[in-house]
């Protein structure tokens, strides 16, 4: 027994001295970038994502600790199965150490469960809701970007400053679009605005003709569109017709980035006032990242791709500076670093997750305004970052409250 | 699709030697179920669960399409349906996960119940025009309903203990368990073919007003069938829930009950293995597609299309076709 007890004692010790020499499991740090790239998102995040991780990869110099970085990359398709079945194969068998990006909240908080689980780090940077850093945050998980929360305070608390002080809601039929439009309100009325009147109608409606109607009559100063996605698009393109914008009322978009305004075009989407955490034209820092970023994809980056370069950053800087990949320490770091790159100024995490940093209220601009390629927006606003997410008391993360 | 059907409608070789099997075929499904013993420590376990999940699903669907001839454009009402009253159950009643899976299919067959007890009072496409129509209203109820959490779906459904001593979140235990219940579904849905029910059901299929005319309450056996495709449908959505934790909005919505019905046109329509093979071909070209950076709808667009030009009875139903032709010339 004693030569059992000598022997397996030797083991140990054998086996200890090479995990503390190599701090980096697998001798490799490998990111997955996990996200809808064939469907509806496919610009909002997309394989541009996935081109601004090997970008942040690059920029860092393609090795942390002496050790090469690697990027792989995977299409949900929008399907919470498969990204699940994706992140869980990367996690078992593929030594992959942490996801990211992840679009579309089912997808997003199906991936934070299972890293929490498995200790993995993930930080999502395409999903909206504040679930994630709120009642289903993870020790191991992270909210960069923007959520629900910076939407409504960006959108509806900023706008009512710049005179837009009576609205009218447009809403989705259905949980997120109630949260959104009662959050948005909540700012509106917290500002000194009021909200006269809401529409509901059917999430994937085709025509908005008789609820933009109703919004155009309703004589409200802003029309807000509690919604996301497709329908957002479907119905600030509707308003155009109709000419809401031109009649003197604001069309107020909650969900809605450069990309989609790409999709668009000037011609329809002039006039949206919108939030977003990144713009490339906002000043020298910014523009030199964007035209970079374009020059790989020729493209500019909305502020889910941008904040994906952020995320990778910060992640790379994390492990460099706790010189090991293992989730625990590596979550310690990127809880205490301040976040200062090439696209965020002055981000900071919360316990819960959240990466706090400043959100700009913009105006899309007329196709008359608009100077070069890419000239899209006109700055109208900053919220600063305690305001514009929940702090850790709010969210209501259990984790947080500790 | 007149000579496609009449083809289907032939004997297959499984039904030459007067109903029952030959002994080639137990052999092969020996093997099946012999590689499907081993495959977990060959390919990814969650992987080949989320395969069996679709193949019983596919299935299911076949046993309304490929023997009672309706084709239903709602399953996936069953399907996600199921799937969100299981993960209620277990996460927010604590219930233990065999009961939860047991409410899922009790609740995919009353649902069953509901959409059939409408829907087969009409045929061809205004049979598939209701179920569409119903699942759909299912599907905004889905979205509306409080329990179902809208779009975010029910996150972290815990896997239990099996029967209160089989830990499900052992990989290996799951994909037994798993296995096992496919294997049960896929049996009852041989049974239910290879009974005098289902020979009324073919018989509904090929000529509905002679099966009237013969004395057959058609309508209840086509109710009877809807209600079991649909609580097989629904067994296949708990289980599902179980294994992936999650119950959301994608199994609810029409594309998937679309998703189904490519499975079984490409595996091979009205034959037992055409599904299975049908489910794993889409779902594994979902998986690997994923991380090729090639767009998978293109992808399944043009095999779907390839299938519909070149081999119509779908790959399991050609296979079949080219036996059956050897035998006779023999």
């Amino acid at each position: 027994m004693k030569v059992c007890y000598f022997v397996s004692a030797a083991l140990l010790a054998a086996a200890a001295i090479p995990a503390s020499a190599a701090e980096i499991s697998d001798g490799k740090v490998k990111i997955g970038i996990l996200n809808d790239q064939s469907g509806v998102y496919a610009d909002f995040g997309g394989k541009w994502s996935v081109e601004a991780a090997k970008m942040a990869v690059e920029d860092f110099g393609g090795k942390v600790q002496g050790v090469p970085i690697e990027i792989i990359s995977a299409d949900h398709q929008n399907k919470p199965d498969i990204a699940s079945n994706i992140a869980r194969q990367w996690y078992d068998t593929e030594q992959v150490d942490a996801i990211m990006e992840l679009t579309t909240s089912s997808v997003a908080l199906a991936v934070q469960g299972i890293s929490k689980e498995k200790k993995k780090i993930d930080i999502v940077t395409g999903a909206a809701t504040t679930d994630l850093t709120g009642k289903q945050c993870s020790p191991y998980g992270f909210h960069w970007a923007y959520d629900t929360h910076s939407q409504a305070v960006g959108t509806g608390g900023s706008l009512v400053q710049q005179g837009g002080d009576s609205w009218f809601f447009v809403t989705v039929d259905y949980a997120f679009g109630y949260s959104l439009k009662e959050q948005t309100a909540k700012f509106v009325e917290s500002h000194g605005g009021k909200v006269l009147g809401e529409v509901r109608y059917p999430l994937g409606s085709t025509d908005y003709s008789s609820f933009l109607l109703q919004a155009q009559s309703s004589g409200a100063k802003v029309v807000g569109l509690a919604n996301a996605g497709l329908d957002t698009s479907n119905s600030i393109k509707q308003a155009a017709e109709f000419g809401i914008v031109q009649g003197g009322q604001r069309l107020a978009a909650l969900l809605f980035t450069l990309a989609e305004v790409h999709g668009l075009g000037l011609q329809a989407a002039q006039g949206v006032v919108l939030t977003e955490g990144y713009y490339w034209d906002r000043d020298d820092k910014s523009r030199k990242f964007g035209q970079r970023f374009f020059k790989r994809t020729n493209r500019m980056p909305n502020m889910v791709q941008a904040a994906t370069y952020s995320a990778v950053t910060q992640y790379l800087k994390a492990i460099d500076k706790s010189g090991t990949d293992a989730t625990e320490a590596v979550a310690k770091q990127l809880h205490s670093m301040p976040v200062d790159d090439a696209v965020t100024t002055n981000g900071k995490v919360q316990a819960d997750g959240n990466m706090v940093h400043d959100m700009y209220l913009y105006q899309v601009k007329a196709p008359g305004e608009s100077t070069k390629d890419w000239d899209y927006y006109k700055y109208l606003a900053t919220i600063p970052g305690n305001q514009a997410f929940l702090s850790e008391k709010e969210s209501g993360c259990p984790t947080a409250a500790q | 699709m007149s000579e496609g059907t009449s083809d289907m409608a032939g004997p297959s070789p499984r039904e030459t030697a007067a109903g029952t099997p030959a002994w080639p075929e137990w052999t092969l499904v020996g093997l099946a179920i012999a590689a499907l013993l081993v495959a977990p420590f060959l390919v990814y376990p969650i992987f080949l669960m989320k395969m069996l999940c679709f193949a019983l699903l596919a299935c299911a669907f076949n046993l309304l399409l490929g023997y009672t001839g309706l084709l239903s454009f709602g399953h996936a009402t069953f399907f996600g349906g199921a799937a969100y009253f299981t993960a209620h159950a277990v996460k927010v009643w604590g219930w233990p996960p065999e009961a939860g899976i047991l409410l899922g299919m009790a609740g995919g067959a009353l649902l069953g119940l509901v959409m059939g007890f409408f829907a087969i009072r009409r045929q061809g496409i205004y049979f598939a025009m209701i179920t569409l129509a119903l699942s759909q209203m299912f599907f905004f109820f889905c979205v509306q309903a409080p329990f179902t959490e809208g779009e975010d779906g029910i996150q972290g459904v815990p896997r239990g203990m099996l029967f209160g001593v089989l830990d499900l979140n052992v990989s290996l235990n799951m994909y037994y368990f798993v296995l096992a219940v496919f294997l049960i579904g896929v049996f009852a849905i041989w049974r239910i073919v290879n009974s005098p029910f289902g020979m009324i059901l073919r018989s509904i299929r090929e000529n509905e007003s002679r099966a009237i005319s013969l004395g057959y309450s058609v309508a209840n056996y086509k109710l009877g069938a809807f209600v079991m495709s649909a609580a097989l449908a629904g067994l296949a959505g708990s289980l599902k829930a179980i294994v992936f934790q999650f119950a959301t909005l994608t199994d609810v919505t029409w594309q998937m009950s679309g998703e189904v019905i490519l499975m079984t046109l490409l595996g091979g329509i009205g034959t037992m293995v055409g599904p299975i093979v049908g489910a794993s071909l889409v779902v594994g070209l979902e998986n690997t597609l994923a991380t090729s950076g090639f767009p998978v709808t293109i992808a399944t667009g043009m095999i779907f299309m390839v299938c519909v030009l070149v081999f119509r009875r779908g790959i399991v139903g050609e296979v079949y076709a080219r036996l059956l032709k050897r035998q006779g010339k023999h």
